[in-house]
């Protein structure tokens, strides 16, 4: 009859009514500022710089300032100067790092190059999306401070993740802590060579030889 | 009038106006009490129109699972260190509204006709006022009680098609002009049926006065069933066919096609900002809230209460009451229906509103005839006006859509 659908519409529009009230999972709506929109864990905006501690950012980059993100970047918005000396880094080498460490996040295009490039699992892409600043220039470049957010940070916005790139760290100190273990090991054995035999004057090529094996199987 | 009926509060707001007046001296109390009832019609229904916009949002919402307009509440004085959870359900909302409005440059494109551009959003509102001068609020509450009431009423209330007419020419653009067009096709389709519907009831009241007609549907049968038009089969798909064309007169989905925000932008809308736009989206709520006056008058008894036990509450609330459950339903009307086409909208009206209301008047002289009849034949009163709304309604509805569905997809699959 005439109507009918009309009134069967009206029905659908009467439960939904009702339904908004006692039916939580109709609604789809995020109240946002009070409710926080959980994030998918591969959700990125801007790039961060992981720091080992929080204690102490500036100290523990992992960023040796290689500079393969500054030169990779298509919208060219990481700007890098190297240091002078070197520190020990994550695996315990002896490495540089960046005095200056900036993203233009208004150029930056969030399109996470640079966190996939970077050999020294330093560079990531965070989740922050509250980035308004009142002054467009200077308010929206973000230095080596403001970039650095610990590994304990990182593991909370990406827990798979940072668990990787950790067991991956990890592996490697270890491979760098046997490595150097066996060359003290061979270092000692030589010297105890060259005590054992001061006669002994062409030994150094054999002794060389002696700590490479090890270092393929690291 | 008993006293029963007269209680404090129904007569509060009369002589409250009364004693006002006398206060004055004679040359200026005729005019004094007007200006009241003008200030009375334009606070009440300022404030109501102001929460008709947030419950119609509220109430989408809701009929959407959306949670419409929350967020508004009091200004954040700083005093208040509670305010950031009071937000009042985001009642607030009209105000802030009608600030942003008011504070919205003014654009009138360079081609427009300016006279008719400036005049067009305060004709509109001006109409749509007049016609509430000739509904009755309440008993003894009619602004001005003419003879031909009802006539004034349609009369002041087609002039606003005249207004968006103008709206749509003087903006000198193509979609307000369509618009126009549109506006007027429907205004030619719809103000017969809706006369046409509301002919059966001055027929069998026998009288054009809006307040006779309500006074006509007073008492009750067995104190509970009113004497109401609606209550009758004639009374019932009149009123049906007064919501239809109502819809239609006031522009609303699902007859919004002279707005229609997804193919004209808006229409005669489009050329017009700030606080020309308030005035329109005003003039479209008052319009609406006059004809749902005019429908709880005509069909659902004024300001009658419902039951014989009921009329200690005062006669303005219960108009207001019922006005309010009209509006609920148009706007629950609007979240649900889709918009329909301008060959759809002139077909409904000329195929099956028009020979319906027709015969529907046909119908109500049978009833105003036999209204002598009493015993058994009472009931074979009811039964011949059932029929004579039954029968067409249902063979008009399957005229309609002879030939006409279900349609067929030849492209799109399911």
């Amino acid at each position: 009859m005439l109507g009918s659908g009309i009134i069967k519409g009206l029905a659908v529009t009467a439960k939904n009514f009702v339904g908004s009230y006692f039916v939580p999972e109709r609604m789809v709506t995020e109240q946002y500022p009070e409710d926080r929109p959980k994030l998918p864990e591969n959700y990125r905006s801007f790039p961060l710089l992981v720091s080992e501690t929080a204690e102490d950012p500036m100290g523990t980059l992992r960023c040796v300032a290689c500079q393969i993100c500054e030169k990779e970047c298509p919208p060219q918005c990481i700007y890098i100067e190297k240091s002078k000396d070197k520190k020990p880094d994550a695996t315990g080498k002896m490495q540089l790092y960046p005095v200056v460490f900036a993203i233009d996040t208004s150029v930056c295009m969030s399109c996470g190059l640079c966190a996939e490039l970077c050999p020294f699992d330093s560079i990531k892409m965070d989740q922050v999306f509250e980035v308004a600043a009142t002054n467009r220039f200077a308010g929206l470049l973000l230095n080596r401070e403001q970039l650095a957010k610990s590994n304990a940070y990182y593991h909370s916005i990406r827990p798979v993740e940072a668990a990787e790139v950790d067991a991956r760290l990890a592996a490697d100190r270890q491979a760098a802590e046997a490595k150097a273990k066996a060359a003290a090991a061979a270092k000692a054995a030589a010297a105890a060579a060259k005590a054992a035999a001061p006669a002994a004057q062409p030994a150094p090529a054999p002794v060389a030889e002696a700590p490479k094996p090890p270092s393929p199987a690291a | 009038m008993s006293a029963s009926t007269d209680s404090f509060l129904e007569r509060a707001p009369i002589e409250a106006r009364d004693w006002l007046v006398q206060l004055l001296p004679a040359p200026l109390q005729w005019f004094t009490h007007h200006l009241i009832t003008i200030g009375a019609i334009l606070a009440v229904f300022g404030l109501f129109f102001a929460f008709t916009t947030v419950a119609e949002r509220k109430l989408l919402g809701r009929l959407q699972n959306r949670l419409g307009p929350n967020r508004s509440g009091l200004p954040k004085f700083s005093a208040l260190p509670w305010h950031l959870k009071h937000k009042l359900f985001g009642l607030t909302q009209p105000f802030a509204d009608a600030v942003k409005a008011l504070t919205k440059e003014d654009i009138v494109p360079a081609a427009a006709d300016k006279l008719l551009h400036f005049l067009a959003p305060v004709l509109v509102v001006a109409f749509s006022l007049l016609t509430f001068a000739v509904l009755p609020f309440g008993r003894n509450m009619v602004p001005v009680d003419l003879d031909a009431g009802l006539l004034y009423f349609f009369a002041a209330g087609s002039a606003t098609e005249l207004t968006i007419f103008m709206a749509g020419w003087a903006s000198r653009n193509k979609y307000s002009l369509l618009a126009a067009m549109r506006a007027l096709a429907q205004v030619i389709s719809y103000e017969l049926p809706l006369l046409l519907s509301v002919v059966p009831v001055v027929l069998v009241a026998g009288t054009l006065s809006t307040n006779e007609i309500v006074t006509a549907q007073g008492g009750w049968s067995f104190g509970i069933l009113p004497h109401w038009n609606i209550f009758t089969p004639w009374g019932f798909i009149g009123f049906l066919l007064f919501l239809v064309a109502a819809l239609a007169e006031c522009n609303r989905s699902p007859f919004d096609l002279p707005e229609a925000e997804s193919e004209l932008i808006a229409g005669h809308l489009t050329e017009y900002s700030g606080f020309k736009y308030a005035l329109f989206f005003m003039a479209e709520y008052f319009g609406l809230t006059a004809l749902s006056g005019l429908g709880v008058t005509l069909f659902l008894g004024g300001w009658q209460a419902p039951c014989d036990f009921l009329p200690f509450i005062p006669s303005y609330v219960w108009f207001m009451g019922k006005l309010v459950m009209m509006i609920v339903f148009f706007i629950w009307v609007r979240g649900t229906l889709l918009r329909l086409r301008i060959d759809q909208l002139t077909r409904l009206a000329w195929q099956f509103i028009v020979p319906l209301a027709l015969i529907n008047l046909g119908n109500a002289a049978f009833w105003a005839l036999t209204a002598s009849w009493a015993g058994p034949l009472q009931l074979v009163r009811l039964g011949v006006s059932l029929a004579l709304v039954v029968g067409p309604f249902i063979l008009l509805g399957r005229r309609l859509n002879i030939g006409r569905g279900p349609r067929t997809y030849r492209y799109a699959t399911s």
